[in-house]
């Protein structure tokens, strides 16, 4: 019986527009996006120019810094264009569907016979080794450096989160070699952190090969930050690596077939979407294939990931590289009168400050209005009760602010990446952008330290 | 409401930036925010938010405030009547206390407020509102008989020493509004102690009636007339002299339970405090030494403003301690020195006061070592694994 583990701090937000265990009919788009800032910390540099034809699995750009890793076309078709931001940042590439999906065939070795090398070589060639992320600092894993674990949470908490045994249904042969592989890259264990809570089992349960721990409790339970912290924390000076459970699908599917198959189970939730579900489309999609008529009438925004981590992309924006979900809400660019006095029926809080705390169960539509404006830091204690690590949040992002390293150091900041912290910005009093924060400061301890 | 929206939507451009009222652009702003939550949406970060801010915060705890006020002013009245010896009722006496406490609520709101409206307008902030609650604890803490303009000057003091030259809210180091009554208790010693500042009229030489002496509670209890103490039902109730709205521990404790359904103010602290304050009676009552040592745990927490001061004071989120493990120490330190200050200083009546402001001080201190340990443990795992390996 493999160890369980109850967390109790962190919060489930009750929002509306849950996804259904159904799959949508699936209009395939035309478009299909890379973006470079989706991979953080990485300065692209083209390989392709605009018209070039390319096969799913052709790499499009490589990493200025490190330009062994490199990022492939996840479909087949032409390089139609390279939209570019303030000071010809590269924004997106976009690349015209062709209709075929045709893949580069690679050549496919016995998975056996494979060194850490060959596969460290193969994955760097061909795309795939962006899908692996080190702790700290959660940027795509420095190679040279192996890692003293890999983590794989099976299970997703945050917010309208997709039911990752739904995505993985019968592909278990593809999850297994996917292991097999990583298991060449680290000397330590796989650990794979699944739901203590779920009745069915775990699809990991069948994997051979890696290391389960249960875990139950609210969000951020099913973060791989958090379930690291509680089986192996990384200390000063160690490097672990993670990777979401349907990219260890697509590794699999490489070396067992022989081709860069990208395409991924996405769930479409949120309050504005009619009908919630989960379609079959690959990574970095234009999202117009959601339809107008599925969607209500109102202002929105849409969302590639969660409501709490994702990012903004407008109506005809693409779905980024690691998002399994796209999330539709109700903008909040309203004025409330008195809105801090009315009692507040149809407000969420963590708070019982509301009149909505009398019905515990209900769901709620959130926007994206701040409720408030940014103040100095009053409130405390709060950040605490959403993190269940032996860590002090707030202490942490004072330490951020002052750019203190050794201090940040002391505190625990290699063991966290924006999404573990998210929930503070979520119940913050005075509206303080935790993520920001984390961010700039695990960028600037990066950078001191190399 | 569509109307004043499209007012202040009208008049916005003149108080922006480089419009012709930029100066008070700050006040612009705490008024719109006042009347209107803004419509400020999310840009980077989550999404969505939780519905809390603030304002809400501030005017969850000035509501849990409310019953003390009330009863204060009721009780005021009924002192005065008593005083006086004439017969009363319940509007009666809320209508005269009414009239007396009121301005002293407006002057320390006008006076701080003052304050914070210039200091947002020079630091180009938002005027954030911390000051609510300050601005009704400070009445609430103050004798009756006291001069409206000691209350101003005090308050001006405490704002702009206590906390604007900190930083302003959220920097401090001491609790304003006790800092407010500090000031008046060293300041104006004549006009926060004694027996008549706490019933209306008594410091002017109105007649009084034969027997009343508005002595408060701690006062009998310095001056070892144990007997004179109302016992602790009227303890409980609050119907006795004493600062405006410490009196009554009822209404306290209806803004307890306010405090703790919403979830705004801290447990921690406030258990914390009265272990602390029993704790150290029963250290007493094993002594024994005189009358005040004798007194029983529960009499102690009841009177004078400990109760008050453990909910309402203590619990000031920034500056008590900030670590759970803290505000364990901090809470039951303050019990502890309130009731030592107490027993052992005649000269200082109430304790809480003194014993607060003092551990304000040590907060960032108790902090600090809590935060080591958490070092230490990080530390502790890091050399296990390198041992192991």
């Amino acid at each position: 019986m493999p160890h369980h583990i109850k967390l109790i701090k962190g919060l489930n937000i009750r929002i509306k527009g849950k996804v259904k265990n159904i799959f949508l009919p699936c209009v395939k788009s035309q478009w299909v996006a890379l973006k470079p800032d989706d991979f953080k910390g990485v300065i692209p540099k083209l390989l392709l120019k605009p018209g070039d034809l390319v096969k799913a699995g052709t790499p499009v750009f490589c990493d200025k810094l490190n330009p062994e890793v490199k990022f492939a076309s996840p479909v087949s078709g032409k390089v139609f264009a390279v939209n570019r931001g303030e000071r010809r940042k590269i924004l997106e590439i976009v690349i015209e569907t062709d209709g075929k999906q045709e893949y580069i065939q690679h050549k496919i070795s016995e998975i056996e016979t494979l060194s850490r090398q060959n596969v460290i070589d193969e994955m760097l060639d061909n795309g795939l080794w962006a899908y692996i992320i080190q702790r700290p600092f959660g940027i795509i894993a420095n190679h040279n450096a192996p890692p003293k674990a890999i983590f794989i949470s099976g299970f997703d908490t945050a917010p309208l989160a997709p039911d990752i045994d739904f995505i993985l249904k019968g592909q278990e042969e593809n999850l297994q070699a996917g292991i097999n592989i990583l298991q060449k890259l680290t000397n330590g264990k796989i650990y794979v952190g699944i739901n203590g809570k779920s009745v069915n089992p775990s699809i990991f349960e069948k994997i051979k090969g890696i290391e389960i721990t249960r875990f139950s409790g609210p969000h951020p339970a099913g973060n791989v930050g958090i379930q690291i912290h509680h089986i192996s924390p990384v200390n000063k000076g160690e490097i672990v690596w993670v990777i979401a459970p349907a990219d260890v699908v697509i590794i699999g599917k490489y070396f067992s077939k022989g081709i860069y198959d990208v395409s991924r189970i996405i769930a479409l939730t949120g309050s504005e979407v009619i009908n919630t579900g989960y379609v079959k489309t690959v990574a970095g999609t234009q999202i117009s294939f959601i339809g107008k008529n599925n969607l209500s009438k109102i202002e929105k925004r849409f969302i590639s990931g969660n409501v709490l981590t994702g990012t903004t992309i407008p109506e005809n924006g693409y779905l980024g590289f690691y998002h399994n979900m796209i999330t539709v809400i109700p903008e909040g660019n309203y004025y409330e009168f008195l809105g801090w006095i009315m009692p507040g029926f149809k407000k969420f809080s963590s708070t019982r400050t509301f009149a909505s705390w009398l019905t515990p169960k209900k769901e709620y539509t959130l926007d994206t209005n701040y409720h408030g404006a940014e103040r100095a830091f009053v409130m405390t204690g709060k950040y605490e009760k959403v993190v269940p690590m032996d860590i002090l949040p707030q202490h942490l992002i004072k330490a951020a602010l002052i750019e203190d390293i050794e201090l940040m150091e002391n505190l625990g900041i290699y063991e966290v990446v924006e999404e573990d912290l998210a929930l503070c910005e979520f119940v913050c009093t005075s509206k303080i952008e935790v993520q920001a924060i984390l961010r700039k400061a695990l960028d600037f301890v990066k950078k001191e330290m190399s | 409401m569509k109307a004043l929206r499209k007012f202040l939507d009208k008049i916005k451009p003149g108080f922006s930036k480089g419009g012709m009222f930029s100066m008070f652009r700050s006040t612009f702003g705490a008024f719109e925010t006042f009347l209107f939550v803004p419509n400020k949406v999310t840009h980077q970060g989550t999404h969505i938010h939780d519905a809390v801010d603030l304002k809400r915060t501030m005017s969850v705890v000035v509501i849990a405030l409310l019953p003390s006020l009330i009863f204060g002013m009721w009780n005021v009245g009924r002192q005065y009547y008593t005083s006086i010896g004439e017969a009363t009722d319940i509007l009666k006496n809320l209508w005269f206390g009414f009239l007396k406490v009121m301005p002293i609520v407006i002057v320390s709101y006008v006076s701080g407020l003052t304050v914070e409206f210039i200091f947002a307008q020079i630091r180009k902030h938002e005027v954030n509102e911390g000051f609510l609650v300050t601005g009704m604890l400070i009445p609430l803490i103050m004798p009756v008989d006291i001069p409206l303009w000691i209350v101003a000057v005090s308050t001006i003091f405490a704002v702009i020493f206590g906390k604007e030259v900190f930083g302003g809210t959220g920097m401090n180091v001491f609790n304003p509004a006790l800092l407010t009554r500090a000031f008046i208790f060293f300041a104006y010693p004549a006009q926060i102690s004694g027996d008549t500042v706490w019933t209306y009229g008594l410091s002017q030489g109105s007649k009084v009636i034969d027997g009343f002496s508005g002595a408060t509670p701690l006062a009998n209890a310095a001056s070892y007339t144990i007997d004179k103490i109302p016992d602790n039902f009227t303890l409980f109730l609050g119907n006795f002299p004493g600062s405006i709205g410490e009196t009554s521990k009822l209404a306290i404790l209806t803004g307890v339970a306010i405090l703790l359904i919403t979830g705004i103010a801290n447990w921690r602290i406030m258990l914390s405090v009265i272990l602390g304050g029993v704790c150290m009676t029963l250290i007493f009552n094993a002594f024994g030494a005189n009358p005040y040592m004798r007194i029983s745990p529960l009499t102690q927490i009841l009177m004078g403003g400990f109760l008050f001061g453990a909910v309402f004071m203590a619990t000031d989120p920034v500056t008590a301690a900030q670590t759970n493990t803290g505000q364990y120490i901090y809470g039951i330190l303050i019990g502890m020195f309130a009731i030592l200050i107490r027993v052992l200083n005649p000269a200082y009546p109430e304790g809480m006061m003194l014993s607060i402001i003092l551990m304000n001080a040590f907060a960032p201190l108790i902090d600090h070592y809590v935060v080591r340990a958490n070092i230490r443990r990080r530390l502790k795992r890091a050399a296990k694994v390198t041992v192991k390996s």
